[in-house]
């Protein structure tokens, strides 16, 4: 494992509700000074700390990589917490610390089959994804959303790949209709290949639908984390051999037998 | 003006007192893309045990307002691995590499500290008599003077002429008590404070945090304790005191060698930035300068109390 990253302190260039009702339900599209980063792989993500912080909240906030080109680094944010509210409300030209690349991202295997299963915000890195997939025709993306889909990168994503489908899970009825879709779309993928991308028991899903049709999938973990280099061990998740590894370096993609996702699920 | 950072320790030469603490920096070479690590005053890596331990179970961390609770359960590769595989990496002809020692019993600490004594590039053994993450041993000897004691001499006659620092709890009556049974042991410097135990639990899950239930706190949130123990321990003992607690700038530094310390670690604070440490050992001596600070010899406990 090669380890690497850049630490800077970059200006904030934009913060912009994501869509006309993006403000309304907390997403937004902050797009920050690229530190000096090389192109990333897909899926890896980043450590955001801004100056406006302080001394309180202490961590920074880990967020995938939504696109990366020379001049910027864009995250896809919901505001949902004490972090993520000062980030969304920050203003041009005021500061965060932010290091990376970090992580492992997700394959890329351009003449196969690829679906992306997104889960909310859990879209941001598959922007990166198609963005700078080599063959976006074989792209595929299903994208599980609660919020109104205008709040999310769908529509500009959609135009460009192989198939889109978005499904809006308005109340926990519309859950088993989802997962069908989920099973249906993972049939469909066996022989290729599985992203994912979301909340925790999305990916247990993800990771139950692959074992049932012998899928090849990944999956992009949200484990808190302090530090995201690998030095504080707090972030980790269980393997398949029972030993925990860390999220942060070793994944957050990981292959989902390489984990223990279905224990207890 | 021309300052000098460099500090005597426990026969080591720090070339300035900013450590990094065990636990927050992994085993250094995590943190050398951000920075130096030559220009580190000192790396203290993570616990190590005799056998790997795999740590506690998830989720491990969680976020307080100015700190954090972590119950990582010392998770580490074991000293086998660490001697092999992350020592050799490490610039320990240029800064001094100390090893901290975790055991379940004073006979394990003694294996552990011949094993590690031994190994050249260890600059001194940092034995954790208190984490409180774990469930036999760790905090138990910590809290109980005479246990301190025997366990500091336990792993003093097998550290042969490595220098043996041990880390104090704060979780306990009277830290200097702690403090001097170590010293009656042999300790050569003492290192306060470990974490404090703390609790955090979630109203609508009705859960704890963490799965550990208990960990401990650290962060600015706990500086003022930290600066207190230190004040305590360096009135009450003549070895050095090196400080450890919500340091997160150079002036936090400073705060805690006025009160006595030889020497700080920056914990919790690794987190915030991983070139924190870096950060602050390049700016101590523009401060010290700021500040007319020639010596940090001469500054060193030069607290002004109220008459």
């Amino acid at each position: 494992m090669v380890i690497s990253g850049i630490c800077r302190d970059v200006s904030i260039l934009s913060v912009a509700a994501a869509g006309p009702e993006g403000a309304a339900y907390g997403c937004y599209v902050i797009e920050l000074e690229n530190p000096g980063f090389a192109p990333a792989v897909s899926g890896q993500f980043v450590m955001v700390r801004p100056a406006a912080f302080g001394g309180d909240p202490v961590w920074p906030r880990p967020f995938s990589i939504c696109r990366l080109t020379p001049e910027k680094l864009t995250l896809f944010v919901q505001a949902c917490g004490r972090g993520t509210n000062i980030l969304c409300r920050l203003a041009p030209g005021e500061t965060a610390t932010v290091w990376g690349p970090l992580g492992q991202g997700f394959a890329l295997e351009p003449d196969v089959p690829t679906v992306m299963l997104a889960g909310g915000v859990g879209i941001a890195p598959f922007v990166e994804y198609a963005a700078t997939h080599p063959a976006p025709e074989n792209l595929s993306l299903v994208f599980g959303h609660r919020q109104p889909l205008s709040c999310y990168p769908f529509e500009a994503m959609a135009g460009g790949i192989g198939r889109a489908r978005a499904f809006h899970e308005q109340t926990p009825e519309d859950l088993p209709a989802f997962i069908a879709l989920l099973d249906e779309t993972m049939a469909a993928f066996a022989g290729g290949l599985a992203l994912a991308c979301g909340p925790r028991p999305f990916l247990v899903t993800v990771a139950r639908l692959a074992r049932k049709y012998g899928a090849r999938a990944q999956v992009s973990l949200e484990n808190r984390m302090a530090c995201g280099v690998g030095g504080c061990l707090g972030c980790v998740e269980k393997n398949a051999l029972g030993s925990y590894v860390q999220t942060c370096t070793e994944g957050p993609v990981f292959w989902v037998e390489e984990l223990s996702l279905l224990e207890g699920a | 003006m021309s300052v000098d950072t460099t500090v005597r320790l426990s026969g080591l030469e720090l070339k300035n007192p900013v450590m990094t603490a065990s636990g927050t920096f992994g085993y250094g070479l995590e943190f050398a893309p951000y920075g130096d690590l030559r220009e580190l005053g000192g790396i203290v890596v993570k616990g190590l045990s005799l056998a790997p331990r795999p740590g506690n179970p998830m989720p491990r961390i969680a976020e307080t307002p100015g700190g954090m609770l972590n119950a990582i359960g010392l998770q580490n590769c074991g000293v086998e691995v660490f001697l092999r595989d992350k020592l050799p990496r490490l610039p320990v002809a240029a800064t001094p590499v100390v090893a901290n020692l975790y055991a379940c019993d004073a006979g394990e600490f003694a294996e552990l500290a011949g094993v590690l004594a031994g190994a050249p590039g260890v600059a001194a053994l940092e034995v954790n008599i208190s984490c409180p993450n774990v469930k036999a041993g760790g905090i138990a000897f910590g809290q109980d003077p005479s246990m301190a004691e025997r366990l500091t001499e336990a792993v003093k006659k097998r550290a042969g002429n490595t220098p043996v620092w041990v880390k104090l709890s704060p979780n306990v009556t009277d830290i200097v008590a702690i403090a001097r049974a170590a010293v009656l042991g042999g300790a050569d410097a003492l290192t306060c404070i470990n974490t404090l135990t703390g609790m955090s639990v979630d109203i609508r899950t009705r859960k704890p945090r963490l799965a550990n239930v208990v960990g401990g706190l650290s962060g600015p949130a706990i500086k003022p304790v930290a600066l207190r123990c230190v004040w305590q321990v360096c009135r009450a003992v003549s070895v050095p005191v090196i400080g450890v607690g919500g340091i997160s700038s150079a002036e936090d530094v400073l705060e805690f060698l006025l009160v006595g310390a030889h020497a700080v670690q920056i914990g919790t604070a690794n987190f915030m930035r991983p070139d924190m440490a870096f950060r602050i050992a390049a700016r101590l001596p523009r401060l010290m300068e700021e500040l007319g600070i020639g010596s940090l010899d001469a500054y060193r406990g030069s607290l002004v109390l109220p008459s």
